[in-house]
């Protein structure tokens, strides 16, 4: 285990920003932990980092407990959310930093750092930018920079917080995979911060959902997508559509055939994906009612209205491949016939 | 060819133009005027009334043994202040830009108290403490040790003076640059005084030399409060202000304006100076809002 975290709690005034977090990181993951904002995600950072301490609970970097060390002696690389580059030192010196400040006797001399820096900047592709000052790089160079600053110290952890959040959507997409392709290269255990569930499902290979200062649930990408532990992950991640048995969907569901018969509890959510249609043969007792639908590239989504005396209710969510949804031919008030075909319960 | 560029378009500079001309005119011409008549004139005076008697005069009066222990006085007191100052200054601005505590609002209003308080009261403040007459009186001259009328006294009020100049030069600089260079630098391995030095220093130093160069012309310009602790003892406490007064006072001229041509020079190299550092000051800002956009 690399990083784990015992009980961890903080307080900000009457705010509990962590409560009581238990988390066990294996050597060499790259890991997101993925909230809403206020959900205490970049204060667990902080607090791994050191950054931060925490009220109660413990820390423990590669089996060494450090709660009590401070951040310089931790061996972490923390690349922040708005860089933090040293606005009055060359790239090259930014990223020469750790190795300069150094105590003396363990400091590489001269010509070691600039082999190393140079690397580094090869490494993040950004070696011509060596003599520039930070505010001449656009956001996506200083997020590389900032990355190669914190990789020079060679750290046991790397933690970046809300790495893409400052960046353009394209440049964001490139550094996503770019990110990913350079922790599979060097395999140092890393921790990102995301309110974006798609980048940590994208990115990552174990994702932490955390909400109110809790860990909601742990677990690769697809097993959060697939196995959802409860409806705040189920609602978090992906779209999903939310019957409620207890409330009018109950009636529907019946008249529509689709309860399914092994139902496990009062709240079903269904994936757009996981709903299946075809074009009523049977107008009148139909379930629904094609409303309009959106592109999303290879997908179509459909917004269906539940036909019935509960019309206003919210709409129901189908998706399907592109041609697929072509070959039904279907346009705006046709009625179909739906099939769930998977659901997740939740009381 | 673009139909938007053949539009009539009103730029801030016609705008500003808009104002008749004599109005234009009138404002520029009794600004000038007045620049001239309160700050320009005075200038020349002091440097005419100087020289009126002569380079040698003026020379013989700059080089009399008080006039020099005056400059040796103002020098010493600058030494002493400034440093001082800018210790509690960055240390103030670093408790305030850095820390939540309570009581926060009424310390950044404490630091502009000397602003509001006249000088002379300062003065006072410490005549009544240390004063043969005040609290702490009775003890200093049974041990021996002289506050009021000496050089410690002169540099208490002083230091009362100048003490908020590096401090509300810093604050503001500081909020403005935030904490997270100095986080990273810290996550780099870095120690605190490291950090300090290679990290906070380096972007607070435009702010900083601002702040130390006010408050050094001030430190060797001061005259009410320092006028009242002195005790006016020629060569012995008079720094250069007070020099000018009492010169002038025994009517010697060119004496007195002699010694004012120095403090007068002082204030133009300040002047000139603080335009240079505040230039610089205001390039780095920009540098690093364009960085944070």
């Amino acid at each position: 285990m690399s990083i784990n975290l015992n009980n961890i709690c903080k307080q900000f005034g009457a705010f509990t920003a962590l409560d009581n977090i238990n988390l066990d990181i294996p050597e060499g993951e790259l890991v997101a932990l993925l909230g809403p904002s206020g959900c205490g995600k970049t204060t667990l950072l902080r607090i791994i980092a050191g950054l931060e301490q925490a009220d109660t609970g413990d820390v423990f970097l590669k089996g060494d407990n450090v709660t009590d060390k401070p951040v310089k002696s931790r061996q972490i690389g923390f690349v922040f959310q708005h860089y933090a580059l040293f606005r009055h030192m060359t790239v090259f010196e930014n990223v020469a930093f750790g190795l300069r400040v150094k105590p003396r006797r363990s400091r590489p001399n001269n010509e070691f750092i600039t082999k190393k820096v140079h690397a580094l900047l090869e490494l993040v592709q950004l070696d011509w930018l060596n003599d520039r000052y930070p505010d001449q790089l656009s956001g996506g160079q200083r997020q590389r920079i900032a990355l190669a600053r914190a990789l020079a110290v060679e750290p046991s952890v790397l933690l970046l917080d809300e790495p893409f959040g400052a960046l353009d959507a394209s440049v964001r997409k490139d550094l996503r995979m770019w990110l990913r392709n350079l922790h599979h290269d060097l395999n140092v255990t890393s921790i990102f911060v995301t309110h974006d569930q798609e980048e940590a499902m994208e990115v990552a290979s174990q994702v932490v959902v955390l909400n109110h200062g809790r860990i909601e649930q742990q677990g690769s990408p697809s097993e959060i997508y697939d196995y959802p532990a409860n409806a705040f992950v189920s609602r978090f991640i992906g779209q999903t559509n939310v019957f409620d048995l207890a409330e009018h969907d109950s009636d529907w569901l019946q008249t529509a055939g689709l309860l399914t018969p092994n139902q496990a509890g009062k709240i079903a959510h269904v994936r757009p994906h996981d709903i299946v249609i075809q074009k009523s043969t049977t107008e009148n007792t139909a379930p629904a009612t094609v409303k309009d639908w959106q592109h999303l590239g290879a997908l179509i989504r459909l917004e269906l209205v539940k036909n019935g005396n509960n019309e206003s209710s919210a709409p129901v969510y189908a998706e399907m491949p592109n041609d697929q949804f072509k070959e039904l031919e279907l346009n705006r008030g046709d009625k179909v016939d739906l099939k769930i075909r998977q659901a997740h319960w939740f009381h | 060819m673009n139909s938007i560029s053949a539009r009539p378009y009103i730029t801030p500079k016609m705008l500003t133009l808009s104002d008749p001309d004599w109005v234009r005119y009138a404002l520029i011409g009794l600004t000038l005027s007045i620049i001239g008549l309160f700050l320009v004139l005075p200038l020349a005076t002091v440097l005419l009334e100087a020289f009126a008697k002569g380079w040698s005069t003026y020379k013989a009066s700059l080089t009399h043994s008080d006039a020099l222990s005056a400059m040796r006085l103002t020098l010493l007191v600058a030494l002493v202040t400034v440093p001082l100052t800018t210790v509690f200054g960055i240390s103030a601005a670093w408790a305030i830009a850095r820390f939540n505590f309570r009581g926060k609002n009424l310390l950044i209003t404490l630091i502009d108290l000397p602003f509001s308080v006249s000088p002379v009261i300062a003065g006072l403040i410490y005549v009544l403490i240390f004063g043969a007459q005040g609290w702490l009186g009775p003890w200093l001259s049974e041990h021996d040790i002289k506050i009021v009328f000496a050089v410690p006294g002169i540099i208490l009020a002083t230091l009362f003076v100048t003490f908020p100049f590096v401090a509300r030069e810093l604050i503001p600089l500081m909020q403005e640059m935030g904490h997270e260079e100095e986080e990273a630098a810290l996550s780099l391995g870095a120690s605190g005084w490291k950090t300090f030095f290679r990290i906070t220093l380096p972007n607070i130093k435009w702010g900083l030399l601002n702040g130390v160069l006010l408050c050094n012309a001030r430190a060797m310009g001061e005259f009410g409060a320092v006028s009242v602790v002195s005790g006016h003892i020629r060569g012995l406490t008079n720094t250069l202000p007070l020099h000018v007064e009492v010169s002038y006072n025994e009517y010697d001229f060119v004496g007195a304006f002699a010694s004012a041509s120095i403090l007068a020079a002082l204030a133009v190299v300040t002047l000139v100076v603080k335009t240079f550092l505040e230039w610089k000051l205001k390039q780095d800002l920009k540098a690093g809002s364009t960085r944070r956009w």
